[in-house]
């Protein structure tokens, strides 16, 4: 009887990628559907907002790089004849619902390798600790810092000519902050040992804040918003983008946190 | 003061070896980086296909999500 029990809590510990993965689709696919709420109810309010200020032309114009075609947002007042790829109703709905799904599906699986790798590396944390560790240490490192040297911009703010180097600058932050978390994490665990769990986390975390402190310190800055823009629809805009990736990353946590309990407490790991 | 043992269901976590892991993560990651990749910068600073279309249709999500958007 020892023998069985022993294999049993083995078979029920040990998990398989595959599972993860499962799992990590389904949460992702929970976070994405909750963010779209969450975007919809906070979000949309700002956006169309600044689409609108946009238009009337109290910001300054932006275009796509591609043959000077305007940016079209789909006014059906103004101009009707212009020819629109996807209306503005469909935009703010379907569209935010397809790409916020898309977003959390990807973002959901990329989850489950990241916590396939933690898992059982981060010291005394229960499974589902261990879950939503990730996931707000990946909140933090590829949303909430990038977000503090680049935030997020509603539509009317921003250079059509600099879309190149924001997007260059954007994700070489997210990246840098990305690794130093990976290196920090690594690093606090490696010093545990000598250190013990509090002072090593605490090292670690210094350590990141350091680093990204330098990256933002040195990278330049990006102010593109148009003078005469409507400062409460901009904090509006960006603390509903905070905001939804907050959600999505919370809903990818919890939901991962409970698939994860039960498939290892009922021996079930697909 | 004694302690008193107590038996908690809670699970232990055994590590995954990274071995098993890798090729799940390189694929997987991959093709999950495509997606978010659609969601947040086609049509962009970078495009694969051409036109407005897949820019348009998440536009509001990728602004919303933080991404630069034009």
């Amino acid at each position: 009887m020892p023998l069985t029990d022993t294999v049993t809590t083995e078979q029920q510990n040990t998990l398989t990628v595959r599972s993860l993965l499962v799992w990590g689709l389904l949460a992702g696919l929970v976070g994405g559907l909750l963010a779209f709420g969450f975007a919809s109810a906070f979000g949309e309010p700002s956006v169309d907002a600044a689409i609108s200020i946009e238009e009337s032309g109290g910001a300054h114009e932006h275009s796509h790089g591609d043959a000077g075609q305007a940016h079209d947002h789909g006014t059906a007042a103004e101009e009707p004849a212009e020819e629109e790829p996807v209306s503005r109703a469909f935009q703010a709905t379907g569209g935010l619902g397809i790409g916020a799904v898309a977003y959390g599906l990807g973002l959901g699986g990329l989850f489950s390798l990241a916590f396939a790798f933690a898992y059982g590396r981060l010291g005394s944390l229960s499974p589902r600790a261990s879950a939503v560790t990730v996931a707000g240490l990946a909140y933090v490192g590829v949303v909430l810092v990038p977000f503090l040297k680049y935030p997020a911009n509603p539509p009317a703010v921003g250079n059509g000519a600099t879309i190149g180097e924001r997007t260059g600058l954007f994700f070489g932050m997210i990246a840098i902050s990305l690794v130093a978390l990976v290196l920090a994490v690594v690093a606090a665990r490696a010093l545990s040992r000598r250190w013990g769990g509090w002072w090593s986390t605490l090292a670690g975390g210094a350590g990141y804040l350091v680093v990204v402190g330098v990256a933002a310190a040195l990278l330049p800055a990006i102010n593109e918003v148009p003078t005469g823009f409507p400062p409460s629809v901009l904090w509006e805009f960006r603390t509903a983008s905070l905001g939804t990736s907050a959600v999505l990353y919370a809903g990818i946590g919890v939901a991962f946190a409970a698939l994860l309990h039960r498939g290892l407490t009922r021996g079930r790991t697909l | 003061m004694t302690t008193h043992t107590v038996a908690v269901p809670t699970p232990i976590p055994v590590r995954i070896p990274v071995r098993q892991i890798l090729p799940y993560a390189i694929f997987t990651g991959i093709l999950s980086l495509i997606a978010l990749y659609f969601v947040g910068a086609e049509q962009g600073a970078l495009a694969v296909f051409d036109g407005t279309t897949v820019h348009e249709l998440v536009h509001d999500a990728r602004h919303l999500l933080g991404f630069p958007c034009h």
